[in-house]
């Protein structure tokens, strides 16, 4: 090797080494200190925009979790309470409209059918006659085909099983959004609003806090409530308990109970997805 | 010194080139100018307002934009059909051509990568596609596949088409030892660039209207129409304007290869259609929604149809001899051709792919005013590149334009390649 | 129509009850026989019972009411107390204790405070009360991970009239538009 070719490759070496170590990256593979210092120019960022001291976490997964959530068919009414609280507690855009659940209104006579489905639907009162009622977001998938299929990496599932996204990281491509079978990723088409006095400001850099245009979010199960042990929104909302939440990998959990003693079904079976996000019939 | 010297020579002299033109060319440059300019104005705003301005919504969340990329992607790899002949069988009448086809394939990638890049939600990232800084999901992602080829590709024939023509710029002969290797290798690339492109819709289990194994090949035989078709029309315009020579006898066959291209097309449409209609599950929903519509939802079906019967025509016009030979049914067929391929790869493929989605909801989408301005303004780029490299290429194969060192070249020298 | 939402527990709160002798002190002498309180351990945190302002404790007016155990329609109080909840085989007196108005009773005779309804709902309602103890049927709020809190039969369910009632839905979502030309 001659000289001129060892500075050569020592200078792009060293070059390569600088860009990887300071160079930008996904949130959660910086170093704790790099993290930190973004997080508190997020809050900055956040509290100039809306006024108010926000909070942004970054609670990591706890150890022995693995979250799973069980839906109880026989019980939901339809009645939408979920959808409006997760829309507060996850801060999503008010106009334009995004919804992370979307609650399907179906005929008991044709069973879950999407096909025969119906979002829309508003009659003065819940539940209709002859009707049963579906609300579906994120699944959570065990083989998740939404983070197979993201060119930049943007979106993994986390040791806990939530699938989340690095905001910062995403280019908007929406490839995810072709992979999904559930319907379960929204993308920002313009810029998103919250009025300022709804902001919530207990936020989690992989969850609530508030998006930019151009990216794609969806439900992170609560990340901000439940790895701090609280159960998500939409279970605390849900007027007739339809909605359960608990670790799958502890044998007292509401979940694993629910698996064992209920006849549980998924979304989508055949894809072989393994959503950890289970349909139940308690009667 | 020389080789800076030659170097500035052709650069300036491609300038020359490019800033002389008759009335027609001018003429043909502004309208181009005024769509990229219009296309400019309508992408600014999408970046200042967001994608909001498409028609794109949740339910389709690909479009437009995507569709031509699809598309594109197909006449880029296309430049293969005239590789093969040209140099693995070493048929004389195509080799003359052939370098059209790779600069088609040039300006196709270009437009495909900048109707990625206007797809895009946040196109200021787009560096987080390239390590070290960025991140390549390689090789999960068939998206960072797709980047992958499509730029190797890019790059392949960008060296071959150089290489030939700067060489030939200096009256020498191209270096078999870089063409060669590079040439063979851009058929599997031609080939990949179009699977990958298939894979990308194909490994999605979510929408069963692309999760067909026919997908990839299906592709490649509408690749194979719709490419050469664009060649076409380009070689006989040159034949117009030019001084160049371009034999009837390598048009015919083209021609003749698009039938049977073609011919495979409606072949592997016409599976596809009876796995669905007659087995008729669920995922027969997508296709009767492109060909039936569903309930009132009936936006795509004059589309669909006008493919099909372009598409035949097509195909009438060029599985019989006579008709190849017949300037105005050629070209007609040409035009029936890139036309049907245009509508069944960008709307057909598409659309029906998301609708409805995967919840059973149907939202009937159109590309926006925005889009089209857009869309128009990357092809007019596309155009536009195409263009400018055939006002240098052409004179460059004639010999019109050579450097002072190069030696006087002998007639008809792009035959006399080898 | 929605699968019936299941009946649930019997009587929890009497309520309704008559107090015309408002402003009585109850008196706070014990029957006998009344039980030990459930032990800690298996007594989940639950809400007080949601009685009606008033009404609570019973005793303020029964205490003076000579029993009557006749099945009947009531016409003096408690009027607006429409029972459908098995009505055709069930009548106050199945829940409610009517030497003790302050507390129900099991089948067994074994006095019940409101404050632990849920065992006498779920001396019909096995599944149900077993669900529920799981967590998994009814409303739970808290930490799935440590303390949570349940909800009494009677907070979701009137045991009076079980069957929840149809509530109107929050607003659909808008449907996706094309942008404004």
């Amino acid at each position: 090797m001659t000289r001129r070719q060892f500075t050569t490759s020592a200078a792009a070496a060293a070059a390569g080494f600088v860009l990887t170590a300071c160079g930008p990256k996904r949130l959660h593979e910086m170093s704790k200190d790099r993290l930190k210092g973004l997080i508190a120019e997020m809050e900055r960022k956040y509290a100039e925009q809306y006024g108010t001291a926000v909070h942004v976490a970054d609670t990591a997964a706890m150890p022995g979790v693995e979250f799973a959530y069980a839906l109880d068919i026989s019980r939901c009414i339809g009645c939408r309470r979920c959808v409006y609280a997760c829309v507060d507690e996850n801060n999503q855009s008010r106009d334009p409209q995004v919804h992370w659940i979307r609650v399907f209104s179906m005929e008991k006579e044709k069973g879950v059918d999407f096909a025969e489905a119906n979002p829309y639907y508003q009659p003065k009162e819940v539940p209709e006659e002859g009707h049963f009622y579906v609300p579906v977001a994120c699944q959570q998938c065990r083989q998740a085909p939404c983070t197979k299929v993201c060119p930049t990496g943007a979106t993994w599932t986390d040791p806990d099983g939530i699938v989340v996204i690095d905001y910062d990281w995403c280019i908007g491509c929406r490839y995810c959004m072709a992979a999904c079978p559930y319907g379960a990723r929204h993308f920002n088409w313009r810029q998103p609003t919250i009025p300022k006095d709804q902001l919530n400001v207990n936020t989690h850099y992989l969850g609530n806090r508030p998006r930019p245009k151009g990216v794609v979010e969806k439900c992170t199960f609560c990340i901000q409530r439940t790895r701090k042990g609280r159960y998500p929104a939409c279970v605390e909302v849900c007027p007739v308990g339809a909605r359960k939440f608990g670790n799958l990998l502890d044998p007292e959990s509401e979940i694993r109970y629910i698996i064992e003693h209920k006849r549980v079904m998924v979304l989508k079976e055949e894809l072989n997805t393994l959503p950890k996000f289970f349909y139940f019939y308690a009667t | 010194m020389t080789v800076v010297r030659q170097f500035a020579q052709f650069v300036k002299g491609s300038l020359r080139l490019v800033w002389h033109g008759n009335a027609a060319y001018w003429t043909w440059l502004a309208f181009l100018g005024v769509l990229i300019a219009s296309g400019g104005l309508a992408y600014a705003r999408q970046v200042s307002e967001g994608l909001g301005v498409t028609a794109m919504r949740d339910q389709v969340s690909w479009g437009f934009y995507i569709g031509n990329f699809t598309f594109l992607v197909g006449v880029a790899a296309a430049a293969v059909v005239l590789v093969i002949p040209a140099y693995v069988y070493d048929w004389k009448p195509i080799r003359e051509i052939v370098i059209y086809g790779e600069l088609l394939a040039l300006s196709a990638i270009t437009m495909c990568l900048l109707f990625v890049l206007v797809d895009i939600g946040r196109p200021d990232r787009f560096w987080h596609l390239l390590p070290p800084v960025g991140r390549l999901n390689f090789p999960q992602s068939i998206l960072a596949w797709d980047v992958i080829v499509l730029n190797i590709y890019f790059a392949i024939n960008f060296i071959v088409v150089t290489h030939i023509l700067y060489r030939a710029f200096n009256g020498r002969h191209y270096n078999t030892r870089v063409v060669v290797p590079l040439v063979l290798l851009s058929i599997p690339m031609a080939v990949g660039i179009h699977t990958v492109t298939a894979f990308l819709f194909n490994g999605l289990a979510a929408r069963p209207y692309w999760n067909a194994s026919i997908l990839a090949p299906q592709f490649l035989a509408s690749a194979f129409c719709s490419g050469p078709a664009i060649l076409l029309i380009v070689l006989q315009l040159l034949r117009r304007f030019t001084r160049f020579e371009i034999q009837d006898e390598a048009i015919s066959k083209i021609a003749e290869l698009m039938a049977y291209a073609m011919f495979l097309n409606l072949f592997l449409h016409g599976a596809e259609a009876f796995k669905e209609f007659y087995s008729n599950t669920e995922h027969a929903v997508y296709v009767r929604y492109w060909f039936f519509g569903l309930g009132t939802h009936t936006t795509l079906v004059p589309y669909a149809w006008t493919a099909v019967g372009l598409n035949v025509l097509a195909f009438g016009l060029f599985i019989v001899p006579a008709a190849r030979r017949n300037w105005v049914l050629l070209n007609i067929g040409c035009l029936a051709t890139y036309a049907g391929c245009y509508i069944d790869k960008g709307m057909g493929l598409i659309i029906p792919g998301l609708t409805p989605d995967t919840l059973g909801e149907i939202y009937e989408y159109a590309p926006s005013i925005v889009e089209l301005r857009v869309a128009a303004g990357v092809f007019a780029i596309g155009f536009l590149i195409f263009t400018l490299m055939l006002k240098v290429a052409v004179p460059i194969t004639l010999g019109e334009f050579h450097g002072d060192d190069a030696p006087e070249p002998a007639p008809g020298w792009p035959v006399a390649w080898h | 129509m929605l699968r019936r939402i299941v009946l649930f527990a019997a009587a929890v709160v009497l309520a309704g009850a008559a107090l015309y002798a408002v402003g009585q002190q109850p008196q706070q002498a014990a029957p006998q026989g009344r039980p030990a309180a459930a032990k800690a351990e298996e007594r989940p945190e639950v809400p007080p019972p949601p009685f009606s302002d008033g009404i609570f404790p019973c005793s303020a007016c029964h205490k003076d009411l000579k029993v009557n155990r006749t099945r009947r329609v009531l016409t003096d109080m408690h009027t607006d107390i429409d029972l459908k909840h098995d009505a055709e085989h069930r009548w106050c007196l199945d829940c409610h204790d009517a030497n003790d108005r302050d507390y129900l009773h099991l089948a067994s005779g074994e006095l019940v405070p409101f404050e632990e309804s849920y065992r006498l709902c779920g001396q019909c309602h096995g599944e149900k009360f077993r669900d529920w103890r799981a967590g998994v049927h009814g409303r739970r709020t808290g930490d799935w991970n440590g303390h949570k809190k349940y909800l009494l039969c009677a907070n979701c369910h009137n045991p009076h009239q079980p069957r929840f009632k149809p509530i109107a839905p929050k607003p659909a979502p808008v449907r996706p538009t094309r942008p404004p030309k």
